[in-house]
């Protein structure tokens, strides 16, 4: 059993309208790489430009933000849900 | 002392209770502090007069000045906690509210003599800040208080709410908290991390796109400046995201304890226990975890004794708070 990489309306477009997505990794570091290798369109959103997980994307492992728990190298196992939810910073829109 | 002169000086000062038996780890002890206490009936009764008495203190309000008029974007209980206060100082209060909020809150509203502005209720808390953004833009003369960016809110719960649980709880280790306006989370935590360096801040948010209990998800397209301003995301441990099911399910626990609290206090009990459960067995530890109003808004969603999938469908589509 793969991870599950639940996908946010703002990056559907990108996966060709997949809502989720089953990916094989040990740690979300490596999900996101598959994510990103499998639909190129989501890099720009997924990571920043020093490669690190984007200012403005916030993961969670199984509800828990993963700022917080180790970031791309925290682990992830068969059966987990990531998901992915984009923040706006910085006051209203 | 248990005699006032005025319902404002009824604001703070909230008791807090052990709820321990609910802990998964019997090595760690969970306290619940009880906003709902508080004389309008939330923790918002702090940041409503915090925020009149800096816009006094400003010249932005004048005590005793004819025709002077506020606005509120709130789901309630900031917009009940505000209609108290200007009540009570004389102000005329314009509440900006989603139509699907239950209907105790605009009896409440109404009771205190609030004025009632509708907004759509599929756009949750930020369609009313947005609209109430609008209003003022054309109604300059309306005074905006704007809870989200105020620092008299994160202020008071500096100045108030952390010293409090300080002095009832030293061997506090964790603050566990709802995210709303980040307010508590932002005034509490930065409070107590400079008291007690080790201490760990959990914040506890919905899921994205659910409308529940009167916690804001982050995500849902609008950070509060109070949280930016303060840099609140290197003040955070953890943040974790209880869903409606679960604040449901720890809602009804609470009752247990002979606890009728709010369905944020489940989301935010649901938190303190999964905290909890990252302490290992034998290690001490000591949790405090807000609980924001009681249970009385809520009793016509009737998440005590509904069948708990109705309880939660019509919570993902009313904000209960």
């Amino acid at each position: 059993m793969a991870v599950t990489v639940r996908i946010p309306t703002v990056l559907r477009a990108a996966t060709g309208g997949e809502r989720a997505v089953s990916l094989d990794g040990t740690t979300v570091g490596e999900v996101l790489a598959k994510l990103v290798a499998e639909h190129p369109g989501v890099e720009d959103q997924v990571f920043g430009d020093d490669h690190s997980l984007h200012r403005f994307l916030n993961v969670y492992v199984n509800d828990d933000d993963v700022r917080y728990t180790g970031g791309l190298d925290t682990p992830v196992a068969p059966g987990d849900e990531v998901t992915l939810l984009p923040a706006v910073a910085g006051g209203a829109r | 002392m248990a005699r006032y002169d005025s319902v404002l000086d009824l604001v703070g000062d909230t008791p807090m209770v052990d709820v321990s038996a609910l802990s998964p780890t019997e090595s760690v002890r969970i306290w619940m502090k009880l906003e709902g206490k508080n004389p309008a009936g939330s923790v918002k009764d702090r940041v409503a007069l915090a925020l009149v008495q800096a816009a006094e203190a400003d010249g932005l309000l004048v005590p005793g000045k004819p025709d002077q008029f506020l606005l509120e974007p709130s789901s309630g209980n900031t917009g009940i906690a505000l209609a108290l206060v200007c009540r009570l100082r004389g102000y005329h209060l314009k509440v900006v509210l989603p139509d699907n909020v239950s209907p105790e809150r605009r009896q409440l509203l109404e009771l205190y003599g609030a004025q009632i502005i509708d907004s759509p209720g599929a756009e949750g808390s930020n369609g009313a800040v947005r609209r109430a953004r609008a209003l003022a833009v054309d109604n300059p003369d309306w005074v905006f208080l704007y809870q989200y960016a105020n620092p008299a809110n994160p202020a008071v719960h500096y100045a108030t709410t952390g010293p409090e649980i300080l002095r009832d709880c030293p061997e506090i280790t964790h603050f566990v908290a709802g995210l709303g306006t980040t307010g508590t989370i932002v005034g509490v935590g930065s409070y107590l991390k400079e008291h007690r360096p080790g201490l760990q801040l959990w914040a506890i948010e919905p899921p994205s796109g659910e409308m529940v209990d009167g916690l804001r998800s982050l995500d849902d397209g609008y950070v509060p400046p109070v949280f930016t301003d303060a840099d609140g995301a290197a003040l955070l441990d953890r943040r974790v995201v209880v869903r409606p099911r679960e604040s449901v399910e720890w809602t009804r626990r609470l009752t247990e304890l002979g606890l009728f609290v709010g369905i944020s206090t489940g989301a935010a009990m649901a938190g303190a226990v999964r905290c909890a459960g990252t302490v290992a067995e034998g290690d001490e530890a000591t949790i405090v975890v807000i609980s924001p109003d009681d249970g009385w808004k809520y009793l016509s969603s009737d998440a005590w004794s509904g069948d708990l999938d109705e309880v939660v469908e019509r919570a993902s589509r009313t904000i209960y708070f």
